[in-house]
């Protein structure tokens, strides 16, 4: 029986500013509030809500049988949350039907896969944690940023204790091979791969109005038919694309979200059902391992990272950006790591790209590639001096990281003997209390005449406490000879 | 196909880019293989090229009778012209021009450039262009630069021959929109009498449209390009400067056209934020000494130089030894030496209004009035290796790319459409 995986990214990034190298050093601020609201607002009134209500009406119309899956980047949330609340809200409602899988993802959207593992993790960490606190539900399948996928990411991702990871069927890595079945990674065999139809996905995100294209219109039952028709064993059709071709790159004036209606109804008179990629994974076996030596994205027709790293400038702030990443992690200032996280986009880096291309580039504010290389390395050179100007650059990472583990193990360990020590007052107190209260029963008994034993007691409870202050004293000089 | 075709100046004999661009359109026809011009230039001086085109020398043409003998002629002419020539041209004589002070051949001199009494030049041009013009076997006319529009006119009407006219400049882009009405009118004519208008650039295009009125549909854009450079100037060691003092380079006429004024306030911005740049303004122009007196007042002057006019290799070799070079040109119907800095591997910035920013892509541009972005793209050229590798390397090939050959295959093309050849 054939099953359609049907999923959606939700991402936007944070626009960078107009940054002037004579900004350098004065100005730590590097976004466009204007641009960011205008944008997040525009995206959410034109294509979010209706694309979101829409697939809302077809779980409600169609009981458990129509299922999707999200992903959400963690940038793209912050600015949801800021200027699009609603989204997130319905995006709950979603969430409640049941129906619906939250994938995880790179927190920034960035291409930290490609270069620094420990922010990779780190990343995909706090995205995890994020969907869980919005959704209650932890992400089990992963995909990374415009689905960038090798054998090395593979096993790390397998590594992190995923089940599955969402990539793209491209050509030249499948040879021969379809992309209708599930296959697993050639170094870690426990983690199932969804591939992507490259043409079914992008009829609708990327050709859907185009009336010069040959399948125009498209109808969902000729749509479904495709699908039907495909030979008996292929049994995974998976559909991904970004949530914003619903009402942006397709206006809804097309009647996209006509078209995505009536797919259920078609789909089931065909006996096809949906699927979230997890149920995939734990109820499809795979039919064979994938060998991805070099790296696979689903940008461009070469479908690979030369859209973000293609030329030199891109590789240079490539680069650039990711020396200071190990230093970013140990130093762990919450304002750095907010800016780290919003310069990390992939999108930064397209904006850069110099490579002619059929789908026409949106380079933002940028009216060319070295424009969006000056500005870019302008504010990245603002920030590198910010990192390292939080610690002295004479000490290298791995000593840094060391005395600032000291430090905080140090940290830790006063804690802890403050703890002790608030304990032991409290016994002491208590003590205290105990022997008055002994002390009063024994005047009570012999008021007048044993006035020796009293004092002894009070003599043994002040020697306890000396004693007592010694033990504290002695750890805290300790530690800070240390 | 055989093109008559008149000129103002022509190398080696170069007064300013209308020369260049002159010989290069030559070249790129005569490349096509079957296209035969005849070159009307008013003061040729015998050592031009004459393989691409048949030279007339217009002060040697005779518009009055005189009987002189064949050694006469050759001995006074013939490195310029051949004497069968200058007998065919006087039997073709057609009318009494013995008041306009001729010479004992019955030809006009001229002082050649631009001199003074340019207007009676222009007019003494077009006389004698009837005579060529009566005596020459041609298709088509095509007259460079409103100079040689009243010739190209004077032709036309006494051939019958469709004209072309080539669109160099205009008034407005020389003198900033306080045209000249004597200039303007020479410019309106011959666009009005023309079959077919040629701009270097969609800019210049637009100009003729909206401030000649004239009829877009004969108007078109012809790029120009650049020859590749010759070996020579090849060789010229590009100097490494990573890691070393970097050189932003200026070179143009210092006048109000070519935006120099923006080019001290951007190095101003570059010098307050780093000292390791040194600025180059070479060029000599009524506007040299308000540059000198506004770089000290800007307090930069100890690293801002003036080496003034260059002329030949020493151009290539500032291209070549400079990091970054900036045409801020306020106006600029064209604008050849962008290419020819990018041809010695300089990185390139130029502002949008100048011509050529329709064709280039690998070169930074910006406003010529944005002194904050200029500013910005000088610094990130120096500060930023792999930004100066990439428009350095990547910048020749694209101009290696735009060459005489294709322009002259394009005009041929409009010649034919003019014609009602194709």
């Amino acid at each position: 029986m054939k099953t359609i995986c049907l999923y959606f990214e939700i991402h936007q990034i944070l626009h960078l500013k107009r940054y002037r190298f004579f900004d350098i050093g004065t100005d730590h601020y590097y976004y466009d509030d204007y641009e960011n609201e205008r944008n997040i607002t525009e995206i959410a009134e034109r294509s979010y809500m209706p694309a979101l209500n829409a697939l809302l009406d077809m779980i409600k119309a169609n009981g458990n049988y129509f299922k999707v899956a999200f992903s959400l980047s963690g940038v793209g949330v912050e600015q949801l949350e800021m200027h699009a609340p609603q989204v997130l809200e319905k995006l709950q409602e979603l969430n409640n039907t049941g129906c619906v899988e939250f994938i995880a993802e790179p927190y920034s959207h960035g291409l930290s896969s490609l270069v620094n593992e420990d922010g990779f993790d780190e990343e995909v960490k706090r995205q995890c944690a994020k969907m869980n606190e919005y959704f209650g539900q932890y992400p089990k399948v992963l995909r990374n940023s415009s689905l960038i996928y090798s054998d090395d990411i593979g096993l790390k991702v397998s590594q992190m204790g995923f089940k599955g990871m969402l990539t793209e069927g491209a050509k030249h890595v499948l040879g021969w091979k379809s992309p209708h079945y599930l296959y697993n990674s050639e170094l870690a065999p426990n983690l199932k791969l969804l591939l992507r139809d490259i043409n079914l996905s992008d009829d609708i995100s990327l050709r859907f109005s185009n009336k010069d294209w040959s399948g125009y219109p498209l109808f969902a039952d000729t749509y479904i038919n495709r699908i039907a028709g495909l030979p008996k064993e292929e049994e995974i059709v998976n559909i991904f694309m970004e949530l914003s071709a619903l009402g942006i790159a397709q206006p809804l004036s097309s009647n996209i979200l006509e078209f995505f209606k009536a797919l259920p109804a078609c789909a089931k008179a065909k006996n096809i059902t949906f699927s979230t990629p997890t149920e995939i994974c734990e109820n499809v076996k795979s039919v064979d391992s994938l060998n991805v030596p070099d790296t696979l994205s689903w940008i461009d027709e070469e479908r690979d990272v030369s859209s973000w790293l293609g030329n030199p400038m891109q590789r240079e702030a490539f680069n650039k950006l990711y020396s200071v990443a190990d230093r970013v992690r140990i130093a762990n200032d919450p304002r750095i790591n907010q800016d780290w996280d919003y310069l990390q986009a992939s999108n930064n880096f397209r904006f850069m790209t110099t490579k002619p291309a059929v789908v026409g580039v949106d380079r933002g504010i940028y009216s060319s590639p070295f424009d969006a290389f000056t500005n870019y390395m302008n504010i990245l050179g603002d920030f590198i001096n910010r990192v390292n100007n939080l610690y002295s650059t004479d000490i290298d990472n791995d000593e840094l990281e060391g005395l600032l583990t000291t430090i905080k193990n140090q940290g830790d360990e006063i804690e802890m003997k403050d703890k002790e020590i608030s304990r032991l007052q409290a016994k002491i107190e208590k003590i205290e209390v105990e022997s008055d209260k002994f002390r009063e029963q024994v005047e009570v008994k012999c008021a007048p005449k044993k006035d020796t034993a009293k004092k002894e007691t009070t003599k043994k409870s002040a020697a306890k406490k000396s004693a007592t202050k010694k033990v504290v004293k002695e750890p805290a000089v300790k530690a800070s000879k240390e | 196909m055989k093109v008559l075709m008149f000129g103002w100046e022509y190398p080696p004999h170069v007064y300013g880019g209308l020369a260049t661009a002159n010989y290069g359109i030559t070249e790129g026809l005569h490349a096509q293989g079957d296209v035969d011009i005849t070159l009307c230039l008013p003061k040729p001086w015998g050592d031009e090229d004459k393989t691409p085109a048949n030279i007339v020398a217009m002060n040697c043409v005779p518009i009055a009778w005189r009987d002189v003998d064949y050694d006469y002629v050759k001995n006074k002419i013939g490195n310029i012209m051949s004497p069968e020539l200058y007998y065919k041209l006087r039997d073709h004589i057609y009318g009494d021009f013995n008041y306009m002070g001729v010479n004992n051949l019955g030809a006009v001199d001229f002082a050649g450039g631009y001199p003074a009494n340019l207007h009676d030049e222009i007019n003494n041009y077009s006389v004698i262009a009837g005579v060529v013009a009566r005596t020459m076997d041609f298709d088509i006319i095509h007259a460079h630069d409103w100079l040689t529009y009243p010739a190209g006119i004077h032709a036309k009407q006494a051939s019958g021959k469709p004209l072309c006219i080539h669109v160099h400049a205009t008034d407005f882009d020389r003198s900033r929109g306080h045209v000249n009405p004597t200039v303007y009118g020479i410019e309106k004519n011959g666009m009005d009498n023309a079959d077919c208008i040629m701009c270097v650039s969609e800019l210049t295009r637009q100009t003729v449209i909206n401030q000649y009125h004239q009829d877009p549909r004969k108007v078109f854009t012809v790029h120009n390009a650049v020859y590749p450079l010759e070996k020579e100037l090849q060789d010229i060691p590009r100097p490494d400067h990573k890691g070393k003092e970097k050189v932003v380079t200026f070179l143009g006429r210092l006048t109000m056209q070519k935006g120099p004024e923006y080019f001290v306030e951007a190095a101003n911005m570059v010098l307050h934020r780093t000292r390791n740049v040194r600025f180059c303004m070479a060029g000599s122009g009524d506007m040299m000494d308000q540059m000198i007196y506004l770089a000290a007042e800007r307090g930069i002057a100890d690293r801002f130089h003036f080496p003034g006019f260059m002329r030949g290799k020493q151009v290539y070799e500032c291209l070549k030894d400079s990091d970054v070079y900036v045409m801020p040109s306020v106006s600029e119907p064209f604008g050849i030496s962008p290419l020819e800095a990018m041809q010695c591997g300089t990185p390139t910035i130029i502002s949008k209004q100048s011509g050529c920013a329709e064709i280039l892509t690998n070169c930074i541009k910006v406003d010529y009035w944005d002194i904050n972005s200029l500013a910005d793209a000088i610094y990130s050229i120096c500060h930023n290796e792999s930004l100066f590798d990439y428009l350095s390397v990547q910048g020749k090939n694209e101009v290696d790319q735009i060459t005489w050959e294709k322009v002259g295959l394009w005009i041929r093309e409009l010649y034919e459409r003019t014609l009602g050849w194709r």
